[in-house]
C-alpha cells in the first residue's frame, strides 16, 4: 500500500500539478505525506545497523587504535594517557610510534604476519579446491537431493565451534582415531605425530571454513543457465573445454566471494592455531593474545591489531572494488 | 509463403519416391520414468527443407529437437542426417547446430567472441574467423554491434546474434527452438519473413520447433503437427489446413466448426453425411472411403461459409441460425451464428467496404451455406 502510493505521488509530480483535477492534487498530496513518513521509517530501519557498527565497532577500534600510539606501564589500566594536561593550561599529546617500530624490528611480527597469509591463502586454495566440486555437485543434483546436501554443509554449523576443533583433537592425536586405525590396519608402526604440527592448523582451518566456500559458490553455479552448456556442445565444445571457457569464468565471481570468506578470517584465526598448531606454529591472532594476556602489553598488542586489520582493508577493498565493476558490468 | 517459383518447382522432394531423406527419424521414441514424452516417431526430412514441428506445449516437440542436437537420447529408435547413425555421435561431434529458446549467448563474451566461438572449437585459423565472423554478423545487420556483451543488447538483437552464432559454422542442419517466442507481434512477423530469406539463401535444412500455427503456416515448407508424444499429420502448410487428417488438427490449426454425424450415402464421385445439429444433409463432392453408417465429423472453417438472408434453393449444405456474437478485427469480422440446436458455428467475413451496411447485425437470421467441397470428412 505504502509503496503503490508513493509511486502515485511520483506520478503525480512528474505529470505536473496543472491539469490535475482537485481530488486527485488532494490525493497525491496525502500519499506525499505518507511517502515522507515512509522515508523516515526507511532512515531509521538503515540508521540501526549503523548506529550499531559505530557503537560496537568503530568506536572500540578507536580506542585501540588510540592504545595503539601509547606507552606501556604497570598501572591499571597498562599504558600511558595519550593525552594529559600540563600545569592545567597546556594539552600534552604523546605520540608514541615505538610499538609500531616494534614491528618492524622485532622479526617475531613480521614472520607471524607473513606465516599467517601463506596458512590462509593455503588453506584458501585447500578449501577451493575441495568446494568447487562439491558445491558443483549440489547445485547439478535433482531437487530433492539438493536440499539434503545443503543440510549436511550447514549442519556442523549447529555445535559449537569450539567443540568441532577440539574433536579433531581427538582424531590427530597421536593415540586418537586416525593413528589406531592406521595401526589397526597395520600400514604403520609408529603413531603418526599430526596434532600440534603446521598440518593439523591447515586440516582445522579447511574443516573450519569449507562451508563459507562452498555456499557462494553453490549460490552462482545454481545460478547459472544450463542452456549455455548445451549451445557450448551444440557449438563443438567438449564438456572439460566448456567448464574451463563458461562455466570457470560464470562462476568467478562465487570463487572471489568464497575465497575472501575463507582467507580474512583465516588469516586473524587464533582458536585453531593455538588448540591443534602447538606452541610453533607462528600466527598473528597467537601473537596478538600472547602480547595482550600473557605480557599484558597493551599498547604492543594494540598495534598488532591495527596492522592486521590495515592488512585485511586491502583484500576487503578489492573485493568491493570486483563487486562494483560487476555490478556496472551487469548494467 | 516467400518461396519464388523455381523453388517450388525444384522443391516438393517428398513427393519423388526416389529422393532420399536427408535426416531420417525412425521409430523413435523418449520416455521420462513413466511419461511418454516422444511416441514411435517416424519422420523424413530433405535437403533444403524449413520444416517446423508444430503442437502445444508438452506435445514432444522440443524433446524431438533436443535429440536431433544430441543433448536427449532416444529410448528406443533411430536418427539418421546425412545417412549417418547419430544413436553414438554426442553434440559436440554433430553436424548440427541449435538456436536456443532462451538464445543462450554467452554473458561473459562479446558478440564478435560469441558467433567465433564455434569456429574456434574447430580450430579455424584466426585470420578466417575474423572474416567468417564478420560476414555473418553483416548478414543478420549486427556489425555495429560486435563489440558489445548481450545484456547490452535488446531481444530482437540477441535473436540474430544467436542465428548468426548458430549459422557461422555452416551446419548441414539447423535446429531453432521457438526462435521468435521471445519478441513482440510485430518484430515477429518481420523476423518470419527474414529467416525464411535467410533460409533460402544459404540453403541449410532448418528445423523449426514453434507452438504458434501462423508462424509455422508462414515459413515452412512442410510441417509436422504434434499431440501427446505423436504426429498427427504431416504435410505443407495448405494440405494441413485444407485437408486435416485428424480432428485434432482441424481444431488446432484455424477455426473450424465440427459437426458430428454419420455417412448415409457413399458413391464413388460424392457422399451425403446426415448431422442432427444441421437442417439439410451434407454433400460432399468426392468420395469418403467410408462405408453408410459410419461415424464422422464433418468440418467447415469459418471463412468457407457464407451468411445469406433467403433459403438457399439446393436441399443440403444448409443450416438456419441467429447471430449472436460479432467481433471486428478491422480486416475481416468474426460472427457467432447460434443454430436452432443450441449449437454455435462460427463464420468470417471479409470487411471490403468502409461502412457498416450490408453487414450482418445482431439478433438476424440468416441461412450459412457451403460449397461441396469445401467440407472436410474425417472419421471419428
Amino acid at each position: 500500500m505504502n509503496e503503490i502510493s508513493t509511486r502515485v505521488s511520483s506520478v503525480a509530480m512528474t505529470t505536473g500539478e496543472q491539469s490535475v483535477p482537485e481530488s486527485r492534487r488532494h490525493r497525491a498530496r496525502r500519499s506525499l505525506a505518507v511517502a515522507r513518513s515512509g522515508r523516515a521509517g526507511r532512515m531509521l530501519v538503515t540508521a540501526l545497523p549503523y548506529l550499531w557498527l559505530v557503537l560496537f565497532f568503530l568506536i572500540p577500534f578507536a580506542i585501540v587504535f588510540k592504545i595503539s600510539f601509547s606507552e606501556s606501564i604497570r598501572a591499571i589500566p597498562p599504558y600511558a594517557p595519550l593525552f594529559e594536561m600540563v600545569d592545567d593550561t597546556f594539552l600534552q599529546i604523546r605520540l608514541n610510534l615505538a610499538n609500531y617500530m616494534m614491528l618492524f624490528e622485532d622479526r617475531l611480527y613480521l614472520a607471524a604476519y607473513l606465516n599467517s597469509i601463506k596458512i590462509a591463502a593455503i588453506s584458501t586454495l585447500v578449501c577451493l579446491l575441495i568446494g568447487y566440486p562439491m558445491a558443483y555437485g549440489i547445485a547439478r543434483s535433482s531437487k530433492a537431493v539438493r536440499n539434503g546436501l545443503l543440510m549436511l554443509i550447514i549442519l556442523p554449523f549447529w555445535t559449537s565451534f569450539l567443540i568441532r576443533v577440539y574433536a579433531w583433537i581427538g582424531l590427530l592425536k597421536n593415540e586418537g582415531l586416525i593413528n589406531n586405525f592406521l595401526l589397526w590396519l597395520g600400514l604403520i608402526d609408529q603413531p603418526l605425530p599430526m596434532l600440534y604440527t603446521p598440518f593439523a592448523v591447515y586440516v582445522g582451518i579447511v574443516y573450519s571454513y569449507l562451508p563459507f566456500m562452498i555456499l557462494p559458490l553453490y549460490a552462482t553455479l545454481e545460478k547459472m543457465d544450463m542452456s549455455l552448456l548445451e549451445a557450448a556442445a551444440d557449438l563443438g565444445c567438449k564438456p572439460f573445454k566448456a567448464f574451463l571457457t563458461i562455466t570457470l569464468p560464470l562462476s568467478l565471481p562465487g570463487i572471489v566471494a568464497g575465497s575472501l570468506l575463507v582467507f580474512i578470517p583465516a588469516v586473524g584465526e587464533f582458536v585453531i592455531p593455538d588448540l591443534l598448531g602447538g606452541p610453533s606454529t607462528l600466527m598473528i591472532g597467537k601473537v596478538l593474545w600472547t602480547d595482550f594476556f600473557n605480557n599484558r602489553d597493551w599498547p604492543l598488542a594494540s598495534a598488532v591489531a591495527v596492522a592486521m586489520l590495515v592488512l585485511l582493508v586491502v583484500p576487503i577493498m578489492l573485493f568491493q572494488r570486483y563487486q562494483q565493476r560487476a555490478e556496472e558490468a551487469k548494467r | 509463403m516467400a518461396h519464388s517459383a523455381t523453388s517450388a518447382l525444384m522443391a516438393n522432394p517428398w513427393n519423388d519416391p526416389e529422393a532420399q531423406p536427408f535426416i531420417r527419424i525412425q521409430g523413435v521414441s523418449k520416455s521420462f520414468g513413466d511419461y511418454v514424452a516422444v511416441n514411435k516417431i517416424d519422420l523424413d526430412i530433405y535437403q533444403g527443407e524449413l520444416f517446423s514441428l508444430l503442437g502445444g506445449s508438452g506435445c514432444g516437440k522440443t524433446t524431438l529437437l533436443r535429440m536431433l542436437a544430441g543433448f536427449e537420447t532416444p529410448t528406443e529408435g533411430k536418427i539418421f542426417i546425412d545417412g549417418v547413425d547419430m544413436s553414438s555421435i554426442p553434440p559436440y561431434e554433430r553436424p548440427v547446430n541449435m538456436m536456443f529458446q532462451s538464445y543462450a549467448l554467452f554473458p561473459h563474451m562479446s558478440v564478435e567472441q560469441n558467433v567465433a566461438f564455434g569456429l574456434k572449437q574447430d580450430g579455424v585459423p584466426k585470420k578466417e574467423i575474423a572474416e567468417r565472423v564478420a560476414a555473418i554478423l553483416d548478414m543478420v545487420q549486427m556489425g555495429k554491434f560486435a563489440s558489445r556483451k548481450p545484456h547490452q543488447l535488446s531481444g530482437g538483437q540477441r535473436q540474430r546474434v544467436a542465428l548468426a552464432r548458430a549459422l557461422v559454422k555452416e551446419p548441414k542442419v539447423l535446429l531453432l527452438d521457438e526462435p521468435l517466442g521471445a519478441l513482440d507481434k510485430k518484430l515477429r512477423e518481420k523476423t518470419q519473413f527474414e529467416l525464411v530469406n535467410i533460409q533460402e539463401r544459404i540453403g541449410i535444412t532448418f528445423i523449426v520447433v514453434t507452438h504458434d500455427q501462423e508462424e509455422a503456416m508462414t515459413m515452412s515448407t512442410r510441417m509436422a503437427v504434434m499431440n501427446q508424444g505423436m504426429i498427427e499429420q504431416v504435410g505443407s502448410p495448405v494440405e494441413v489446413y485444407e485437408y486435416p487428417a485428424t480432428r485434432f488438427v482441424g481444431e488446432f490449426i484455424g477455426s473450424a466448426n465440427m459437426f458430428e454425424g454419420t455417412v448415409v450415402e457413399e458413391a464413388t464421385d460424392h457422399a451425403v453425411v446426415r448431422c442432427p445439429e444441421l437442417d439439410a444433409d451434407i454433400f460432399i463432392n468426392h468420395a469418403t472411403n467410408l462405408p453408410p453408417g459410419a461415424p464422422v465429423v464433418a468440418m467447415v472453417r469459418p471463412e468457407k461459409m457464407k451468411a445469406q438472408v433467403e433459403k438457399p434453393e439446393s436441399q443440403y449444405n444448409y443450416v438456419r441460425g441467429v447471430v449472436t456474437e460479432i467481433a471486428y478485427l478491422g480486416d475481416m469480422s468474426i460472427y457467432h451464428v447460434r443454430l436452432a440446436t443450441g449449437m454455435v458455428v462460427q463464420i468470417s467475413q471479409t470487411n471490403l467496404r468502409h461502412t457498416a451496411e450490408q453487414r450482418l447485425t445482431w439478433d438476424d437470421e440468416v441461412y450459412l451455406t457451403w460449397h461441396p467441397g469445401n467440407c472436410v470428412v474425417l472419421a471419428q
